[in-house]
Order: C-alpha cells, then structure tokens, then sequence
C-alpha cells in the first residue's frame, strides 16, 4: 500500500449555527496521486478542504499531513499545502508578479525569482507578470490563484474546483499543469463538479454527500458505474408491450407506449451478453417496430451522485 | 519565529501605502497644516499663552497626537479589513505562520507609517510654529507606543467591522471626538473643576498629556501616570486580539 500524505480520522465539524458540515469522516489520500472529491453543492467538499489548510476550526478528528497533525505542528502541516481556492480572491491593485512573491514570502521561503519565473512560464503568465490584477479577464485571475499556491512549492496542492467558470482552452491548460505536477511528486486533491474533469484528472474518486464520504474508489472503477448510458427510441406506432423477441434487452416503455427505453453500460458495449445496440435495433426492426427517432442519453452527475448514494446506504 | 512571513506582510503593507501615497501622507499633512494655520496662525495669535506657551506651539503636541491616532486607526483596521472584504485573507490565515507573527507584520506596518506620518507633520508643525522638544526620546518613545497601541485598536476595529461604513464608525464617533475633548486644543486646567474630573475618563487625556510632557517638560497629569495608561491600554487591546484569534472570531468559523 502506498504511503498516505493526507490522514483524515473522524473528523467532525459543526459550526456555530448548529450545521453539521462533516459527520465524522476518515480519509486517507495517497502520496502522489490525484484525488477527486466530488459531491453536491453544499455536501461538504469546501469546508473539508478548508479544516486541513487551518482555514476551519475543526470541531472534532485529527487531521495529518505528511505525519504532521495540522493543529499540533501546523508550521510543519500548512508549510506542505498549497491551496487555490474556489472564489476569485485577489488583492486587485498588486501585480501578478508582487502578490506571487507575497505567497512565497508568506510561508517563509526565501526569494526565489527563478522558481516564480517557472510557475509564471507554466500557467502562461509570464507576459502579464507587471499587470495589476484588476486588469486581467477571470481566468487568468484563476491561474495566478494557482501560480500563488505553487509559490512555495507545496507537496500538496488543494485545487478547489479549480475549473468552475472557465473555458476549455484554459481547463486543458490546467489539467496539464496538474498533471506536470504529478508528475513531480506532487500530491493533488481536487474538488469539481464536472464528472468529465475527474475522469480525465483523477486517480481516485471520492463522493461526499450531507458531510459523509460515501465512497472512495478506484476512479476506473467508479467510471464503470458511471458508464450507465440510456437509448430511446420513438415509435411510429404505439404499443401495449414489449413483444418476447426483445426481451433479452430488459427495455422499458415509455411515453404510453410510444418510446423504447434502453439502458447500456457504455464502456462494456463490445462484451455486453445481450447484445449491443446494433443488434437492438434489428431487432426492434424484425419484430415489426417501426421508430421516427432516436437519441442517447448520458446520466448527469447529480444523478449519478443520487443513484451511487441510494445504493451505498 | 516566521521573520520572512512577517517582513513579507510589513512590506506588502508598505507598498500598498505607496500606492496610495497621496491619501497615505499626503493627506493628513495636508489637514494637519491646516489647523496649525487656523488654530495656531490666525486664531492662536490672538489667544494668550497657555501655561506659559505660546498658543500655536503649545497644540503642536495635540495636533500630531490627533493625527497619530486617526492615522493609526485608519492604516490598521484597513490593512486586515481589505483583504477579509477580497477573500484574499484565506492566504493568511493557511500560511505556516501564528498570529502574533499576522499581528506584527500588519500592526507593525500600521504604525511604522504613522510614526513616519507623525514625524512628517512635526517637521511640518516647525514651518508655522515655534516649538522645542524638552525630552526628545519620550517623545518618541511616546509616539512609538501610542501608533502601536492604537494600530492594535485598529487591527481590532478591522475584525470587527462587516463593512466599509463600520471602518468609518469608531474613528468618526470616538477616536475624533475623544481627541478633540482630550487637550489636544487647550489644558484640562482651563475648563470648569466638574468637567476637569470628567475629562480624566477621557483615555486620550493620558496621551496628550504626556507628549506634551515630553515637549515642554508638563503636561495635565504626572508622565508617569499617562505612561501607565498607554501601556494598560495596549495590554488591553492585545488581550482582546489574543482571544479574537484564539476563538477564530471573523476569521476563522
């Protein structure tokens, strides 16, 4: 097993209101890997994220990262995390250049104009370094976010949907530079809700909901379970029930009997026992079906986030 | 110690008041000089002396010490409001660093630049008015304490306030008027025997006071006693950082 970089035990938290953000959850993330947290708005990613930066108080749990407990020897924790948060928080008047170096300085590591240099060149800032940051477009205000917490060169980096609001130009560069890290060692916890991000980023997935981590898997795994896609095909004509000769394809009617609803796992068409679609629709040909239409569906996330908690509870 | 953390906090602070040097310094110089015309110029000419001074020279302690306070005040509470009200704090409060070390590098800032303020204005202060400085290290040991005792109040006052207008609120409604009331513009021995007692309530007496001690060697109370207060207020004011940082209050849910 793979040493964890981040130890996440019963951690608890309730804030003042009486809301409890975190019901008690363990979590260990591995060095090196990239870590997906996904869940619903409101279901916890955020404050999760912000207990083992020393943003949140935890109420409960211990938290270590790299061994180091992030209240006991918090010097030793936070100097290790770098940390791009969800809004766009800059301090407008400072240049790109400036308030990168500030986020160096702040974690006590010497100048280093070389190191910011790199960071700048990697994000495609290195033209903008004498521009305030009131003049740049959202989202190269995102990548200084991003130059900001590599400053320091953290072993681990908190990207807090790092790609909310941007273009896909800019998500691809991203991804890249996220895998640049990984490449170096460094260890990655993301939080998005775009599945196509995890699936393209993530070396595991975790799904919080209502504060409780309800799974952590595998992310090739967890794409399997995803992979549900759904066909539906609209009929000339109406009918009243399946006919036999379709049985083996477990269809559903739909629509008073209109359409034919058709679940498949998308990444197991080839090997898929009952058929694939092509044979679906000779089927439905031979049996004397005639359709106008067709089209696939893909289950969107929030679905697929209620459907894995329905079934993991 | 995180000194690197602290410089980069202090600079940063700095650098942010050179950008906006012309409401920075600039400004308060400005207004400062403008009472040493009208007060000590114009109206301080026809106005006898007080205490055996000279009208003009003997508000030049009250007027830097108004200046100093207001100063003070402003610089701090802006410099941890601003990046609370940007969200940009969040780099603060992740980095390896404890809250002494924010408090310094903010609080320490704050008041370097109404120390250098305050000097500016007494360097000013000389063009319109004659005056002497009797004891020129309490002077600045007086100057000293006072900016970091009310930067301290101010970097409060900036955890405190949920907006811009909360910023405004306690120099407008307290700060100013206390200054005012304080013997920055005459001695407590000129008004009547029951305000003189009231007066004594008036923290900002103590300040005055005792810079004015170390300009012309008296003051409305002992040196002693005015010394002791600045430090009892500055004690208080880091209690109160101290447990707004220990219980996370606007900083830390």
């Amino acid at each position: 097993m793979q040493e964890a970089m981040i130890e996440i035990e019963g951690l608890r938290k309730v804030y003042s209101g009486g809301f409890e953000a975190l019901k008690g959850v363990d979590l260990s993330i591995r060095r090196g890997e990239i870590f997906a947290l996904l869940g619903p708005n409101g279901a916890g990613k955020t404050t999760l994220i912000s207990v083992v930066c020393g943003l949140v108080n935890p109420s409960a749990g211990q938290v270590r990262v790299d061994g180091y407990d992030i209240l006991d020897d918090f010097r030793e924790a936070r100097s290790r995390i770098g940390l791009v948060p969800q809004e766009l928080t800059n301090e407008a008047f400072s240049t790109v250049w400036d308030t990168v170096s500030f986020s160096r300085g702040l974690f006590g590591k010497p100048r280093d104009p070389a190191h910011i240099e790199k960071v700048l060149r990697s994000l495609s800032l290195w033209d903008k370094r004498r521009n305030r940051l009131i003049t740049l477009s959202g989202g190269m205000k995102r990548r200084v976010l991003i130059a900001k917490a590599l400053a320091h060169e953290p072993e681990v980096l908190f990207l807090d949907e790092p790609t909310a609001g941007v273009d896909v130009e800019l998500r691809r560069d991203m991804w890249e530079v996220v895998r640049g890290l990984r490449d170096n060692g460094v260890t990655i916890i993301l939080t998005t809700h775009y599945i196509e991000e995890a699936e393209e980023m993530a070396d595991r997935i975790g799904v919080i909901r209502s504060g409780e981590l309800v799974l952590v898997e595998e992310k090739q795994e967890l794409m399997r379970s995803l992979g549900s896609k759904e066909l539906t095909l609209h009929l000339h004509e109406p009918v009243t029930a399946i006919p036999d000769v379709l049985s083996r394809f477990d269809l559903r009617l739909a629509e008073d009997g209109h359409a034919l609803i058709y679940s498949y796992d998308a990444t197991r068409e080839d090997s898929n026992p009952r058929g694939g679609i092509a044979d679906l629709l000779a089927e439905v040909e031979s049996a004397g079906l005639g359709f106008k239409d067709l089209h696939t569906r893909q289950s969107s996330l929030e679905e697929i986030f209620v459907n894995l908690v329905r079934e993991r509870t | 110690m995180n000194l690197t953390a602290i410089k980069t906090i202090y600079i940063a602070e700095m650098a942010r008041a050179m950008r906006t040097v012309a409401q920075s310094i600039v400004s308060p110089v400005l207004s400062t000089s403008l009472y040493f015309v009208v007060f000590g110029s114009a109206i301080g000419s026809r106005i006898s002396q007080v205490n055996g001074i000279e009208y003009g020279s003997f508000i030049v302690p009250g007027l830097i010490m108004l200046m100093l306070l207001t100063q003070s005040v402003s610089n701090a509470s802006f410099g941890i409001f601003f990046p609370r009200f940007t969200g940009s704090i969040y780099e603060v409060l992740s980095a390896p660093i404890t809250p002494l070390e924010i408090v310094i590098g903010f609080v320490g800032a704050a008041a370097s630049k109404s120390i250098i303020l305050g000097l500016i204005v007494l360097a000013t202060a000389s063009l319109f008015v004659p005056f002497t400085i009797a004891h020129p290290l309490m002077m600045l040991l007086f100057l000293v304490l006072t900016a970091l005792t009310f930067s301290l109040l101010g970097f409060i006052i900036g955890i405190w306030a949920d907006g811009f207008e909360k910023l405004q609120l306690v120099p407008l409604l307290i700060i100013t008027p206390l200054t005012f009331l304080g013997g920055t513009f005459y001695s407590i021995d000129m008004l009547p025997p029951v305000w003189q007692t009231v007066t004594l309530f008036n923290p900002v007496v103590y300040l005055v006071s005792g810079f004015r001690w170390s300009f012309y060697g008296m003051g409305d109370v002992s040196i002693w006693v005015s010394l002791g207060m600045i430090t009892l207020f500055m004690a208080i004011c880091l209690v109160i950082v101290q447990a707004i940082f220990r219980s996370g209050y606007r900083l830390k849910p």
